[in-house]
């Protein structure tokens, strides 16, 4: 049943409104509308996941890295998106719900998760394209969720965007090596682009005007910008960096108006957006499948921390 | 170059840096998140330590790198631990691996911290701090799993049986090795062996679990080069971007 905002108390939600306008931090322990906790909970668990997800287009090339030093990044940068997702579960579990049933609702379809980690990572320079453009775009929403207006989601947000513009530097370097290496590179880092260009800008969402959560979002300061001013945000600091290192923009279409000092390009394709959301990307099912496989066999793992947990208890309650 | 030093680093390189590579591969694999995570944190001080072996043996050789090091090598040149290259296959033999390779490791950089090597000692002197750690989570990861479920104690059971086979080669001494330990470089494997063993019996038995026994398994050890039938597999991972393009830089 859809949630009606008119079931809420409207001199509590009024109080609500006016600390949200004074820009006064909403704690767990504060009252809150139930469309707000719900709100939270979709968006933090889906952040969660998107993280944990990620770390497997990633995991897919870390045992072929090329060198020390770029294996080392990237153990450091999975592991640090593995924390991310640790932050952001603890802060979805102040809202009431536990980590096992976010877990339950993701292997269930119910929760989603970034829908760019859908798409494959089948050479070394999506390493690269990962890390420049889909942290890049990451950092862009996170940086401007840490003005959201629930207190734990902010300050998770801080410390991870501390983080991910290392990821995103990172990537930007791979880049960077490979255009100033072989042709084999070159290309191989111009394919990585043209394949994740689009999914990166898809990263922020629908059109403002198509968008099922903004308006509310906007008004509870959840959200503080809508998808589209992030999303040229995105692309007029990254246009002129693959420009500065000899990448083509895989958009016939994209210039510079001098005008309003912005990029333009084309539009997105809707359809693949779209259809890539529903579970018909390359790697849903993928991605899906290797999370709830490894939580399966895990079980016997969990079963006995948790025995050996009550046996340790019992022998000091005893003792 | 002092040939004996150079295969002796290596051994100790190598052993690192086959279990760091093991350990990135268990990416999203793990019960739960935390375990991902210390699972990664584990191959990170690896892989460090590695490096810095690598750097010191590439240096002794000259004309080389830690990277041709690492990723050029043909299969025989690696002189790692048998037991380093066994696959992750599950939780259990994840932590089984890293339970007997951590009390070698803590008892052989407790000894290398003294070495009259001093590039030796200096990295011992940080992989101690590192692999104390190691040994106190996998050892308690053993008395969970032994201490924990009728099912948890019966497969940790089976992964200590099984990792047995690889355990002699740690205390396998040779003539690189004695010439070493002779000259204060190298440490005394018979009081790691006796140390080693006395660790593992106090673990195993809070984890109300049974040492497995047998001596000698293996006809040809990793340390001299040969290698299980999981090395190539791991080398042409380890190693598809270097020979696909043996001309690129990363």
């Amino acid at each position: 049943m859809a949630y009606d905002l008119s079931q809420e108390d409207p001199t509590k939600l009024a109080e609500f409104q006016a600390k949200i306008d004074a820009e006064i931090k909403i704690e767990p322990k504060d009252w809150m509308p139930e469309g707000y906790r719900q709100n939270l909970i979709r968006q933090i668990s889906q952040h969660a996941h998107s993280e944990v997800i990620g770390m497997q287009p990633e995991g897919n090339w870390v045992s072929r890295a090329p060198s020390l030093r770029s294996k080392k990044i990237l153990m450091a940068k999975i592991q640090d998106e593995g924390g991310h997702g640790l932050y952001l579960y603890c802060a979805a579990e102040t809202l009431g719900v536990t980590r096992e049933q976010y877990l339950k609702w993701l292997h269930e379809g119910k929760a989603k998760y970034a829908s760019v980690f859908n798409y494959p990572s089948p050479t070394w320079a999506d390493m690269g394209a990962i890390g420049w453009l889909v942290d890049g775009a990451a950092i862009v929403n996170q940086v401007s969720l840490q003005r959201t207006s629930y207190g734990p989601y902010s300050r998770a947000m801080v410390r991870i965007c501390m983080e991910e513009s290392f990821h995103q530097r990172q990537g930007y370097e791979i880049m960077h090596r490979m255009m100033q290496g072989n042709e084999a590179q070159r290309k191989m880092a111009q394919d990585s682009l043209d394949r994740w260009w689009w999914p990166s800008l898809m990263m922020f969402g629908p059109h403002d005007g198509e968008s099922a959560h903004t308006s509310q979002s906007m008004q509870w300061k959840i959200k503080r910008e809508s998808n589209d001013d992030l999303r040229q945000q995105f692309i007029d600091k990254t246009i002129p960096q693959a420009e500065l290192i000899g990448l083509k923009i895989p958009d016939p279409n994209y210039k510079f108006n001098d005008i309003t000092g912005h990029y333009e390009t084309s539009d997105i394709d809707w359809d693949e957006f779209w259809n890539v959301i529903k579970g018909n990307g390359p790697c849903n099912k993928k991605r899906l499948d290797h999370h709830i496989k490894a939580h399966t066999d895990g079980a016997w793992v969990r079963e006995a921390a948790a025995a050996y947990g009550v046996k340790q208890k019992n022998k000091l309650q005893t003792a | 170059m002092n040939q004996e030093l150079y295969q002796y680093t290596l051994r100790l390189a190598d052993t690192a840096l086959i279990l760091s590579h093991r350990l990135c591969e268990y990416t999203s694999c793990g019960p739960f998140l935390e375990e991902d995570l210390a699972s990664m944190n584990t191959g990170l001080d690896l892989i460090g330590q590695a490096e810095a072996f690598l750097k010191y043996a590439a240096e002794m050789s000259g004309n080389t790198n830690e990277d041709k090091l690492a990723f050029q090598r043909n299969e025989e040149d690696y002189k790692n631990f048998h037991i380093v290259e066994y696959p992750n296959t599950d939780f259990g033999y994840l932590v089984t691996r890293q339970f007997y390779m951590d009390v070698f490791n803590y008892f052989n950089y407790s000894q290398l911290v003294n070495s009259k090597d001093v590039t030796i000692a200096a990295i011992a002197g940080k992989a101690i701090k590192e692999v104390t750690y190691h040994l106190k989570r996998s050892s308690e990861w053993i008395v969970r799993l032994g201490d924990g479920t009728a099912e948890s104690k019966e497969r940790i059971q089976a992964c200590l049986n099984d990792l047995w086979m690889y355990v002699d080669e740690f205390f396998e001494t040779d003539e690189i090795h004695e010439n070493l330990q002779r000259q204060g470089i190298a440490a005394d494997l018979d009081v790691i062996r006796k140390q080693w063993h006395q660790k593992v019996e106090e673990v195993l038995q809070e984890a109300t679990l049974t040492k497995p026994e047998g001596a000698k398994y293996s006809l040809v050890y990793g340390k001299d080069g040969g290698h299980t039938e999981y090395m190539g597999f791991i080398l042409c991972e380890m190693q598809y971007l270097n020979n696909r393009y043996p001309e690129a830089i990363w």
